[in-house]
This record gives structure tokens, sequence and C-alpha cells, in this order.
């Protein structure tokens, strides 16, 4: 089984880690680069078909070398045996579409020079661009089936298929069953959750656990970078010229007002009913409280 | 998640649990090239774990924990106990006795350990042995039942796997072993068959460690203390040190913490604000952890048996616990018995009876005389009269009287005392009953004593406080007790004998309310399992369903 998840690095968005400057612009410079959190569903889906069916799971990403780090973090923490970065100037400013020609041009070159590909793990959309289009989009590129909004998944091997559950129209309450042959494209959802109910999948996957940290320790040594001459991409049709999107600006998001009003009251026996005088007002619904208590 | 016979999964051994017990039998049955499975409800070995505590080497034994494991005792122990000494305390005198020649008898080594740090030592070796034939360790994993087919015990289920079948199962999961009580093996009836220990540990400068105590590299101390610190209720003291900490507890007969209402908590405050305690403690007191533990009282309840099918006991799961009078061992009889199982499984692979293996670990235990330190034949006898209600009455009364003063009181009789506290013979002997914790103790101080003039400005952390401090991962919406009579009558000892509850405490697990029902008024218990640290009382003391808490799930000890 030969899997390779899709992953990118993002702001870290995280209370902390997070700059932004006077106007509310997030300062790229001064916010550290971390795995989008929704691939970290993606990377649990591949790993979980490497424990149980045995196999190589590469990750692949496009961005500048700085995404090096992002691909070793994947791999320390979801076991990759190595990772693919397509990295170029000529990348750069790419939208949804130019990003999906070119990991479209990762996989077709993967295919070509490393190994046939069985599954391709992608995330739910990135915590910094939120479209949910990249995934679909590089897949459209590959003709294969695409199932997206999966919560779990069994993979038959022999059989070459794969049995996924997933959320209808993203909703919780829905769930269907679908059957897909392989090679296929699987998007996660954040509800993903893997699960390993034989002791030898746990025993597997602490090996698998032990082996990848020295792995991650020399993540160089397994890291190969791809540029537009390699993946044979002409630079018409990539970064910023290949981009049909066009950002005019970026506004903050104003915040909403909030005021808060808070009356201390001794919690003594003959103060409750004064609780009970204050509390009234809401109690009635409406207005009452003219804007106090949020 | 399928349960067909033909896509379980199988291993020769599962071995439940990863504690001393647990990792001997597991790293014994991985030398023989046995297929071996070790399953561990902590989220890493040792999180689950509490002992006083002190592990032996005893020259006697068919196995000691280093001979299992190279460089036990440089890695995963604390200190070695150098000096040992037992305290008779009546009031504020104290008679201290040196028990050296007790503490060494049969004993190669001894060291004070903590048992996170231990038993997740250990749990790295057992993994590296188990994992060159086959299997290995699974933390995180609780084994919530034993599998049986035809009414035959072939397997365990869990919580987080699908059924697991084998030709071995080693039950090493504790005090408060779920497989031994499917199996009918054990119970948790009879609270006269358990004593209840709790324990601080005490952050402490190495430095300081070695100027209070008066110890020079490689020493440790052991110190015991019995008499009346805790009024009438039965049981003693001990404070150990650690590389960087003291370990300092109590541990109570049980049925005397029921009997006296006593609070746990409050019986360990009392030792650690008793003025003896101050040249050790200092002013400043730092605790890093509250824990607590059930203890089996092995001469009454370690299993004769303790196998069924294809079921072996070992531990506390089986009884194992040692506490004659000073002499408190529970570790090295695991490890002996674990060994044991193995090598019993080693020797009986392949024979068509299911039971084998555990015929042959019960007769490998009686042979290497592990039973008769366990239940020891003499206690047996002594016990018969020793124990009665008549008997007790009327040695105290002499004991009490002039007469008994002077008898123990007179300068003959402390030369004889420390060396009657010395012989294993006697001290094997000793009867579970006040005069041997209360009333000889306190009377050696009274009458030999010398009066503690320092003072303590010590102030331990509240109940409070010290559930506070503990690391909890609460399996929300799912709790692991069921209380199932509320009247006060069968769960009200649980207020007080449960660790972490007290009376007119509302944040520990058990406490009692007053509620109108019909216009009468009712004391009712509830329960609130958030805090609980899993030691087990209330399965004993109070009408529960018990179980652990799933994997991973409930308190994590940090010391333990």
């Amino acid at each position: 089984m030969r899997s390779i998840v899709l992953t990118k690095g993002v702001p870290d968005f995280s209370e902390g880690a997070v700059s932004f400057d006077e106007d509310g612009h997030l300062e790229r410079g001064k916010t550290p680069t971390v795995m989008n959190p929704n691939d970290e569903f993606a990377v649990q889906a591949a790993l979980q078909t490497k424990v149980r069916h045995g196999g190589h799971v590469s990750g692949m990403s496009m961005g500048p070398p700085g995404y090096a780090e992002v691909l070793e973090e994947a791999m320390e923490s979801v076991y990759l045996d190595d990772s693919y970065l397509l990295s170029d100037r000529e990348l750069a400013a790419s939208d949804t579409w130019a990003t999906a020609i070119t990991l479209n041009a990762g996989l077709e070159t993967y295919q070509e020079q490393v190994a046939e590909i069985d599954l391709v793990f992608a995330g739910f959309k990135t915590a910094d661009g939120e479209t949910g289009q990249t995934g679909p989009q590089t897949c459209w590129g590959m003709d294969w089936p695409i199932v997206t909004h999966v919560i779990a998944l069994d993979v038959d091997s022999e059989e070459r298929r794969l049995r996924a559950k997933r959320l209808v129209e993203g909703d919780v309450d829905e769930i269907e069953t679908v059957e897909a042959p392989l090679p296929c494209f699987v998007v996660t959802d954040p509800e993903f959750e893997p699960t390993y109910r034989k002791a030898s999948h746990r025993l597997t996957h602490k090996q698998l656990r032990a082996e990848t940290q020295e792995r991650a320790a020399n993540h160089e040594e397994h890291l190969t970078t791809w540029d537009h001459v390699d993946l044979n991409l002409d630079p018409d049709y990539i970064g910023l010229d290949g981009s049909p999107t066009i950002v005019s600006s970026v506004d903050p998001i104003p915040k909403a007002p909030s005021e808060r009003e808070a009356t201390m009251i001794d919690p003594g026996e003959d103060d409750m009913g004064e609780v009970l005088e204050e509390m009234h007002p809401f109690a009635a619904g409406g207005d009452a409280g003219t804007g106090a208590g949020d | 998640m399928s349960t067909d016979t033909a896509d379980r999964e199988h291993y020769e051994a599962v071995v439940v649990g990863c504690g001393p017990g647990g990792a001997a039998a597991a790293a014994r049955l991985a030398e023989h090239g046995v297929e071996t499975l070790v399953l561990e409800r902590g989220t890493e070995a040792g999180s689950k774990n509490v002992s006083g505590g002190l592990i032996y080497a005893e020259d006697s034994a068919p196995y000691t924990i280093d001979d299992l494991f190279d460089g036990f005792r440089e890695e995963a122990a604390e200190r070695p106990v150098t000096d040992y000494r037992i305290h008779n305390v009546a009031g504020n005198s104290v008679k201290t006795y040196d028990l050296r020649d007790l503490h060494e008898h049969d004993t190669d080594w001894c060291e004070a350990v903590l048992r996170r740090r231990m038993d997740s030592w250990l749990e790295q070796r057992v993994h590296e042995k188990t994992s060159e034939t086959g299997g290995g360790v699974l933390t995180n994993v609780r084994v919530n039942g034993l599998l049986r087919e035809d009414g035959e015990i072939v397997g365990v289920t869990c919580d987080e796997l699908d059924p697991i079948g084998a030709d071995l199962i080693v039950a090493a999961d504790g005090v408060n072993s779920e497989l031994a009580r499917d199996a009918g093996l054990m119970d948790w009836e009879e609270p006269e068959e358990w004593f209840q220990g709790v324990k601080a540990v005490v952050d402490m400068d190495p430095a300081v460690i070695d100027d209070r105590f008066d110890l020079g590299e490689d020493e440790g101390a052991a110190h015991l203390f019995s008499g009346d610190l805790f009024e009438d209720v039965r049981g003693g003291g001990f404070l150990y040190t650690n590389e960087d900490s003291l370990s300092i507890g109590t541990v109570f007969h049980l049925d005397s913490l029921v009997e006296q209402q006593a609070e746990p908590h409050q019986l360990l405050d009392a030792l650690l604000t008793h003025p003896m305690m101050a040249r050790w403690l200092g002013d400043e007191y730092a605790e890093r952890e509250y824990a607590a533990k059930l203890v089996p009282d092995s001469k009454k309840v370690a299993h004769p048996e303790p196998y069924q099918d294809r079921l072996v006991l070992v531990g506390d799961a089986a009884g194992q616990m040692q506490a004659q009078g000073p002499i408190i061992k529970g570790m090295n009889h695991a490890v002996t018995a674990g060994a044991l199982a193995a090598d019993a499984f080693a020797v009986t692979r392949g024979n068509a009876d299911p039971e084998a293996a555990g015929r042959r670990y019960a007769k490998l235990l009686e042979d290497s005389g592990t039973m008769d330190k366990l239940r020891p034949r003499r206690y047996e006898l002594a016990r018969a009269v020793g124990e009665r209600e008549t008997v007790t009455n009327a040695v105290e009364r002499v004991l009490d009287s002039p007469v008994g003063r002077v008898a123990l009181g007179n300068p003959i009789s402390n030369r004889l005392l420390e060396r009657a506290y010395n012989s294993p013979f006697l001290v094997s002997m000793l009867p579970d009953t006040r005069t041997g914790y209360v009333t000889v103790p306190s009377i050696i101080g009274e009458q030999h004593g010398r009066t503690i003039q320092w003072e303590t400005d010590i102030e331990p952390p509240t109940l409070e406080e010290r559930i506070g401090e503990l690391t909890y991962d609460t399996d929300v919406g799912n709790p692991h007790i069921e209380l199932e009579d509320e009247s006060f009558d069968a769960s009200g000892a649980a207020v007080y004998a449960c660790p972490v509850s007290a009376e007119d405490f509302g944040g520990g697990c058990y406490r009692s309310e007053e509620v109108t029902h019909n216009g009468s008024e009712e004391t009712v218990v509830s329960l609130d399992t958030q805090p609980c640290v899993e030691c087990g009382t209330c399965a004993i003391v109070a009408d529960t369903t018990w179980e652990h808490p799933r994997g991973g799930k409930g308190v994590e000890y940090r010391e333990g």
C-alpha cells in the first residue's frame, strides 16, 4: 500500500504564537509556521492504513524551503517514511487552482519516478485559506474517485477497494458508508478517528513510532525537493501568473461589541431574594437587560 | 469489530498489568521464548501504582528483581536502606529500637522506590524483552474480564481491543484485580482482610536528606512508627528516604479504620505533625503527591491455589502481600510469583490440560517457601488464641496494670524487647490486635521513652489541596464506580474510610447528606468518582459496583 499525504504549512494561529501588527494584519515573519491542523486527520488516516496493511507513506507539500520543517513535524507525529517538497520561486503566490495544478504535477511525477500510488490523503481545508478547494481540484486532475468528509476508513488491500464512513454535507447527524476502488483520493473530516482494536496493530504502531523518531532526527536525508523543471510545469500556469484569484485587500473583521455588568451579592441566605430580583429582567426574555450581560 | 474465533487474535501468554509481578512474569516468559503480550491500563506503567515502598531481595527467594532486570538498583531505585528503626510513641515520649537485625535477616539488599519511576523503567525493559518473542507492552488498555468458551477461560476481554485468546493469562492487575474477581478467586467482602495505606511524597534536597538523616553516599533510612499516635486505630507509620524526597505514610487495618470512624488523611497528618518529625522535616514542608492504596493481608487472603483454567494470579491480585508487624514485603513476592508462574508455563507448555501450568505454579510457590512466608503456619496457630477478644482483653488488662508496666518497663525488658522486635520468628506470630499495634508500643514509649522537646510548625495540605494537586483524566459521563445502596448503613463507612473523602467535605468522592423523604429526615450517601484514586476501599466498606476506569483514564500518579 503506497499512500501520499498532502499537507500545508500555515501560520500558527494558536494563542501566544500568532502575531498581529497595529492594523490587525498578520505578521507572517513573526508567526511560526506549523502543519495545517486539519492535515493531522489526513496523516492519521494514512498511518492507520500503514499500520493495518503495511506499506509506505510519503508526505508532500508545496511551499518555500522553510516548509521542510512542517514535513519534519509531519514525519515525527505521523511516522512518514519520506517527504517531497515542491518548492520554487515560480510557485509563489499561488491560489487554490495553481496549487492544485502543482500538487497534481507532484503526484504525477511521483508516479513516474518513485512508485504507483494507491491512496492520496488530504485534510479538510487549511487554517489560512479556508477554501476546502485544493484537495478536490487536485483530484480532478488525477481523474480518480474522491471521497470527502471521511470519518472512518477500512481498506481491503486484496480486493483493492476501500470502504469509508463519511458525513453527508458535513452534517454530523447523517453518516453514509461508501465504497470506492483504488487508487482513490480521500479527504478526511476533522471528526476522523483512527481505530486500533487489535493488539498487533497497536504493537506495530508503537514500533513505527520508535523507528520514526530516529528518521525525523535526520529528516533532511529523507527529503526530496522538486522545482518547476522537475515537475515539468510551464511558469505561465503556476504561481501568481497561473492564479485566477485576485485578492484586492484584506479587512480585519471588526470585533463584536461586548459589555458586561456584574453585581456582587454576598451569598447569605437572606440575599437570595435580591439575586432573584436582579435576575428577573433577564428571565422575562427580550431586551430587558439593556445590553448588559451580553 | 469481530469476535469470531477464526479472526480472533491469539498470543501464547497475555500478562495483565506491568507492575513488578507482571514485569517479572513477562520477562521470564520472554526468556523462555514465549510470545507474550503485556496489557497495562495506565498511560505508562507506574502511573496507577503506589507502594510504601521498599523492595527487598531475599537471600532465600528463587528470584529477585535484579536477577531479572540488569541495572535495576542503579536505574530504577531511590536509595538502599542501611538504617532501619522503629519508634514506639506515647504522647510526646518516644522510644526507638534499632531493627537492623530484623531488616537484614534473609535480606540481600533493600531499596526504597517510587513506583512511577520504577515501573516505567521496567516497562521499557519488558517491552524490549517481549518484542523479541513476537509480543510487547501496550499501555492505555484496560482488561475488563475473562474470555470464556464453553465455561472455560481462554483469554481476556478489553475496553480498547477486541477479545484476545491466550494459552496463559497472568493476572498481575493489582490489589483490585478484576480478573481474580471474575474468576471468583478473590472477593472484596471482609474489611479485616485488608489494610489501607496513605502516603505523602515530600520534596527534599538530597544534601538536606543526607544531613538530617546522617547518611553518606549510597545510604538510606527507614523508620517505622507505632504506639498511640493514631489513638486506637490499629496500624502504624513509615518514613523512607528517596533520592530527593521522603515517602511518609500510614497503614491501618481497614476494619479498624471503619470501627473507629477514622479519617486516613488525618492519621497521616497526626504522624507528619508529631514533634519527633520536626528534626527530619524542618520548617518547610512541600508535599509532591498524596496517594492511597489498599493492601491485602497475605496471612488471611494469600490464595493457596491462585489459578483457574489458564489463569494464574500474581502479586497483590493473589493477595501476596506480607505484613507482619514491622515486616512489610509485597513487591519481592510479586516478582518471585511472576517468575515462578512463567517457569510453570514453560515446563508444562503444550500440555493439553489447561490447568497444568496453574497447578505447577501453586506447587512452586509452596516448594520455594514463598507460601509459608505469606501465610506462616506459626501465625495460623498463634492466631487461633491470640485474636480472640477475651484473650486480647485479658492480655490488655495485664499489660495495663502496674504488673504489666513493670514487666515491659524494666531495664532488662528493654533489651529483650529490642531482641523480640528483631526476631523474625516472634514477629511472624504477632496477632493483629490492638495489643501489638497500640498497647505494647505505647507502654514502651511511656516507660522507656525520651520526651521530645521539639516543636513542629508544619501544616500539611488540606484534603482539598491534596486532591487539587493530583492529575486526572476524567472519563466524563462514564463513572467507574456505582453506588448500589445509598443508605448510610450500607455505604456510610466510605465517607470516613475513603482516603479522598471526609465528613463535612464536599469535594471528595463520598459525602453524606440529610434529605427529607415523605416528611422524615434520612441520611444518605452520594458519590462523585472524579477525585477517586482507585484504591478500592469503597468496594469493601460500601455497597458498590466497582470497576477500574478505562485505559488511560482516572488518576495518574507522578511519583507513586
